[in-house]
């Protein structure tokens, strides 16, 4: 986990690099800060099972198994990205480990989890679905709309609310009545949990109890994360703005996921700090390998605009 | 070769795809114990039950979206809205998930989902329920869009939208479940993306398709009388459009009018008009004329509402106007 933590920080921070040298369009925006959420979740699952996410999705990606060379060539919109350079950042796809995109209209994948879930259930499997959004999703329609058609089917689905407390520059407590996402499974008779996003292990936990619920009689969980985003919204967000203070963004910091998570495991023994160097050193390099893969690889086939408009 | 309904050759072409692929299943409001707010789903769930129709809460985009989520994984949804006037809710899936899901996807993700329902003004429904949305929709890459005129075309179009890798907007007329036609038995697929000549003529062709191709037709036999011969050809699929079709027709009588049961302004017919100005210019012998909804939300009123759509009499004049009869 704390391997997988570090290649996406090291991940991020290349792709921040490649962004202000141009080589990234668009809009970006970095996970930095959140690794926590989508590496205690993601080890929870079977590679059978669906991962759905919103736009801020780099690191599960990476956690799911798709290779680095792959999510970054897809930034830099190259033929050999996970989705051949016609997704980019929001978009990433990759059918084969069941990683179904990166979508990028607020909570407008949420339903399509439930739709994975009905599936699975269509077909008596025991597979589940687990669907990412932010907190800023929670005030958008299809989000209840989701919940609650889950809730009265029993689809095997985990909505994963990461809760980082700003939709773009907007805290959540100056656009939602209710600011505690949890309480929204009351609503809709789901299971709940309220977890430490700066905790992997405390995510993992949570998620695991989701798992089981969602397997044995697709009973849906609604678990609220609560993170923070080091980085600004996107890359065209400074990195604390006008709505957060530095002081805010500094004092988040000092609950750094990695940090936190290096520190027990040298407590425990289990690793020193040579050891956390040598992981750190084997995901530079590993980064490091896939700009190099992006930067060298081509661009999609002028031809490539007009296919895949209508499958055959 | 028996004589069905619009309606229940829909209902035909759904059980006979449910029983021909476990993967279909229909999914809507009022589909199941309520038998369909248009019957369209009579008999269904009894023999299929309930996980194969599913009735859902009135909740448009969700359930939309359940149905994409559903395609991703490889089933074939056959979502039904109770009218499109609802789907409006729903276009974010529509537009945002489905029509670029296997683009944006790089190829990796098939979208094999059917959204239908009716479409167009019935009678006196006012504004909220009396709209065609087939302009907004057919300008979607990544969609297919069909609009069947006919009960052996309602079952045709439907069963080859649901055997369609792509997601297929079916628009059904609200006033034309009730029409009657000859429907070929059993295996019966109409491709999409083909027009069909309903009534051959000489000196004006009629552009049509759905609930206009009635007036179209109409308007022929009045143009008849006068002595003039109207071709009418129904479009049937509006996305793709069937551009052969449209200039082999022209290349025939030199002269066009299309009707369309939708607003001016962006209308389908103007897609039809650009074809025929592009390729077939030099054929021509007149503008070619359209015929539409005014330009103006449906109003309550019978009389309005009349003047409001396309009717028989405005396709005859505006038939004459090519013609420079008048």
């Amino acid at each position: 986990m704390l391997r997988q933590m570090l290649l996406i920080r090291r991940f991020e921070e290349k792709a921040a690099e490649a962004y202000a040298l141009g080589k990234i369009g668009g809009f970006c925006h970095l996970y930095i800060g959140q690794e926590a959420v989508a590496v205690g979740s993601l080890n929870a699952l079977r590679d059978d099972d669906y991962v759905i996410c919103s736009y801020r999705e780099h690191g599960q990606a990476l956690v799911r198994g798709i290779p680095a060379t792959a999510v970054m060539a897809e930034l830099f919109g190259k033929a050999t990205g996970c989705s051949r350079g016609k997704g980019g950042s929001m978009h990433l796809f990759d059918a084969g480990k069941r990683f179904m995109g990166g979508h990028g209209i607020v909570g407008g994948h949420i339903p399509l989890a439930a739709g994975l879930g009905f599936a699975i259930k269509y077909r008596d499997g025991d597979q589940l679905c687990l669907c990412y959004f932010g907190e800023a999703a929670v005030n958008i329609g299809a989000f209840h709309e989701a919940l609650n058609m889950a809730s009265v089917w029993k689809l095997p689905v985990i909505f994963c609310c990461e809760n980082n407390r700003y939709g773009m520059g907007t805290a959540f407590e100056r656009v939602a009545a209710v600011t505690d996402v949890v309480e929204h499974a009351c609503s809709y008779d789901l299971a709940a949990e309220l977890v430490n996003g700066m905790d992997a292990l405390a995510v993992y936990e949570a998620t695991t109890r989701a798992v089981d619920r969602a397997r044995k009689g697709g009973h849906p969980t609604l678990l609220e994360v609560r993170t923070y985003r080091f980085m600004g919204h996107s890359m065209s967000d400074p990195l604390h703005g006008v709505y957060r203070t530095k002081e805010e963004v500094e004092e988040q910091r000092q609950r750094d996921p990695i940090t936190q998570m290096a520190h027990k495991l040298i407590g425990d023994g289990v690793l020193d700090q040579a050891g956390v160097d040598a992981l750190d050193a084997e995901v530079r390099a590993e980064v490091e390998a896939a700009v190099q893969f992006a930067d060298q690889s081509p661009d999609p086939e002028p031809g490539a605009l007009l296919t895949d408009v209508l499958a055959e | 070769m028996p004589v069905l309904t619009y309606r229940d050759a829909l209902n035909q072409a759904l059980r006979e795809e449910m029983q021909r692929n476990a993967d279909v299943f229909l999914m809507g409001e009022e589909v199941g114990v309520y038998q369909g707010a248009y019957k369209v789903s009579r008999g269904l769930l009894e023999e299929f039950g309930p996980k194969r129709v599913v009735d859902t809460p009135i909740a448009e985009l969700g359930f939309a979206g359940i149905g994409v989520g559903a395609a991703m994984a490889g089933l074939r949804p056959v979502v039904e809205f109770m009218t499109w006037n609802f789907a409006l809710l729903a276009l974010d899936q529509i537009i945002n998930s489905a029509a670029k899901m296997l683009y944006m996807s790089g190829g990796q993700l098939k979208m094999p989902i059917v959204f239908r329902g009716p479409n167009g003004a019935a009678l006196q429904l006012g504004s909220q329920h009396s709209q065609a949305w087939e302009s907004w929709l057919a300008h979607m890459p990544g969609l297919k869009v069909v609009a069947p005129a006919t009960p052996a075309d309602a079952k045709g179009l439907l069963k080859a939208a649901i055997r369609d890798d792509n997601p297929v907007i079916v628009l059904e007329g609200e006033m034309l479940y009730n029409t009657k036609g000859e429907v070929p038995e059993g295996e019966h697929v109409v491709p999409i993306g083909r027009a069909e000549v309903k009534r051959a003529g000489s000196d004006v062709t009629l552009i049509c398709h759905s609930k206009t191709v009635t007036v179209a037709l109409k308007a022929a036999e009045q143009l008849q009388e006068q002595n003039v011969s109207a071709e009418v050809l129904d479009l049937r699929s509006l996305r793709p459009m069937d551009e052969p079709a449209i200039l082999e027709s022209i290349a025939k009588t030199n002269r066009a009018v299309v009707v369309e049961e939708g607003w001016p302004h962006c209308g389908v017919g103007a897609q039809v008009v650009d074809i025929i100005q592009r390729d077939a210019f030099d054929q021509l012998d007149a503008p070619v004329q359209r015929v539409t909804q005014a330009d103006a939300p449906m109003p309550y009123n019978k009389h309005l509402e009349r003047a409001a759509k396309a009717s028989p009499e405005k396709v005859v004049a505006a038939a004459r106007r090519v013609l420079y009869l008048d």
